[in-house]
């Protein structure tokens, strides 16, 4: 049985492959995981801040608040412009292309690999993190620790969704990593990355509900860390994004492959 | 002396050239650098309000060190990486043996080749916000003052310059090392805040450690008139050592340059 051209051992081979691949690259796949420690810094600054009490983050919560962040991230990390960029301009992409399996899914195992490769690091940063805050340490409960995974996944995929759109522009310019670097701006500063969200002036904050942002992170970030969060509302407009931007993917990456012209292959 | 001048000035007119090709790309970096101070700007001012510091800085005071940290941003777009990431191509590729014959001392070129002008008006809108932000917070300024805020500044960029050429120069071992930039990239965004709002432990740190302080909140308070003379001292020291460590370390690197397919 074949579905979107996936079948079992399609699956199997291509998450096998790519693991053996990633696995090579454990050194850097550490780097990776110790490069999101700014949630970390502003966690520091926050616990020095008076401000915070305003809005009632303070002391545990908002600890786990950040170490939440940094784990959502971890595990919803993407980086398709810039693998498919290369594939793109040095011809690689040929050959995918004459596959009979959407070039797409070769990039999701990727990423899926390196999740795995990555994991005992992030835990590994995670332990050190309640070593200095002993008090934060929290176990979710199995509820919250399937919910936050499912919203962890909901918000790789949205993220994934959004950099393929940006990806499939490839076809149309040869810079669309540059593009990424517009996208990326909002998304630090939307995203409660760097701030929660409930630390935005309700203006700021109402605005950013309407972009995919705060969905990437600050939702499933609080359902991780159990802080109190609208549980509907949050995956309603995770599923929104994900409809809305699958066919948009698809059409473009439709139209954009008609355009291929192969260049340096 | 000469030549290094006139090389320089062939380097960047060359690099220039070449940069302006991409009109589009200039236009997506400057959208990006506006968003971004935009941005950082936003999240400082969370800090703030109903009369509050942030470690005993004012609003004013603490949007110099961002001005500060969005110039030293723009430097480090226009030279340090670009260059230093070329240092890991020249690496895998074995372009490095070029570089290497030529009668040109190595580090000069593998750190000045190229320059990306797409840099240069974030320096320039960091430099204003430095003025302006100075300004409101009262304070004067003078010619030494001016002179000294200068001399911690150039401080600053040899810090910031040894801490990423020695990071690059690690490609010499490692090949690969563009994500321990990206590590180095987040530990230094904490230079967009003054050092006295982090913690105790984090603030010997970045003063000493890995010295963020001087990069950032150092030169802001020599603009504002309130640097102690021997945090100065200090960082005239680092400078001095982390340029001398950079050297040392380059060389030491190159005897391990085995040259790619060789």
């Amino acid at each position: 049985m074949k579905i979107a051209g996936l079948s079992w051992p399609v699956v199997r081979a291509l998450l096998a492959s790519q693991h053996a691949n990633m696995v090579q690259y454990r050194a850097e796949i550490a780097l990776w995981a110790l490069s999101g420690v700014l949630p970390f810094i502003m966690l520091s600054l926050w616990s020095q801040s008076d401000a915070g009490a305003s809005f009632g983050f303070k002391g545990v919560g908002l600890a786990r608040y950040y170490l939440s962040a940094f784990m959502v991230r971890q595990f919803s990390v993407v980086w398709v412009v810039f693998a498919f960029e290369e594939d793109a301009l040095l011809g690689r992409l040929s050959p995918f292309l004459l596959q009979p399996l959407h070039p797409l899914w070769r990039y999701v195992a990727a990423h899926v690999a390196e999740r795995v490769t990555r994991f005992p690091f992030s835990i590994g940063i995670a332990a050190i993190f309640f070593l200095l805050y002993p008090t934060s340490f929290w176990l979710p409960s199995l509820s919250q620790f399937l919910l936050a995974c499912l919203a962890i996944l909901l918000a790789f995929s949205i993220n994934f969704l959004l950099q393929s759109l940006i990806a499939a522009l490839c076809f149309w310019s040869e810079k669309a990593s540059a593009l990424e670097r517009l996208l990326l701006i909002p998304y630090l500063y939307f995203s409660g990355w760097l701030v929660p969200l409930a630390a935005f002036p309700d203006a700021a904050r109402t605005a950013s509900f309407w972009t995919p942002f705060p969905y990437l992170i600050d939702f499933p970030a609080r359902v991780l860390a159990g802080l109190p969060v609208d549980f509907v509302a949050g995956f309603a407009a995770q599923l929104f994004w994900v409809a809305l931007l699958l066919p948009l993917v698809l059409m473009a990456w439709r139209a954009g492959v008609r355009r291929y012209t192969a260049m340096g292959a | 002396m000469g030549r290094y001048l006139l090389s320089l000035q062939r380097f960047w007119a060359t690099a220039l050239a070449g940069q302006l090709e991409y009109q589009a790309n200039m236009l997506i970096d400057l959208l990006a650098m506006v968003g971004s101070l935009a941005g950082s700007i936003f999240v400082l001012s969370l800090f703030f309000g109903q009369g509050r510091e942030l470690g005993g800085w004012s609003w004013e005071a603490a949007l110099v060190v961002q001005g500060i940290y969005t110039f030293l941003d723009g430097v480090s777009s226009t030279w340090l990486r670009p260059n230093l990431s070329a240092i890991v191509t020249h690496v895998r590729e074995g372009t490095l043996d070029f570089v290497l014959l030529k009668p040109i001392d190595s580090q000069f070129w593998v750190s000045l080749r190229i320059m990306a002008p797409a840099g240069l008006p974030e320096m320039g809108l960091g430099l204003v916000l430095i003025v302006w932000a100075a300004s409101r917070a009262g304070a004067s300024f003078s010619l030494g003052t001016l002179l000294v805020a200068v001399l911690m500044l150039c401080v600053g960029g040899v810090i910031l310059y040894a801490l990423w050429f020695v990071i690059a120069a690690t490609s010499i071992w490692f090949v690969k090392t563009w994500n321990a930039t990206e590590v180095l990239r987040a530990v230094l965004a904490s230079g967009r805040f003054p050092v006295s709002a982090y913690p105790p432990t984090l603030r010997l740190v970045f003063t000493l450690v890995l010295p963020v302080a001087f990069l950032t909140t150092v030169p802001a308070e020599v603009i504002l008139g309130r640097a102690a003379m021997q945090m100065l001292v200090l960082g005239l020291f680092l400078a001095v050592i982390f340029f001398v460590g950079s050297r040392a370390f380059w060389l030491f690197a190159l005897r391990y340059y085995t040259s790619a397919s060789s």
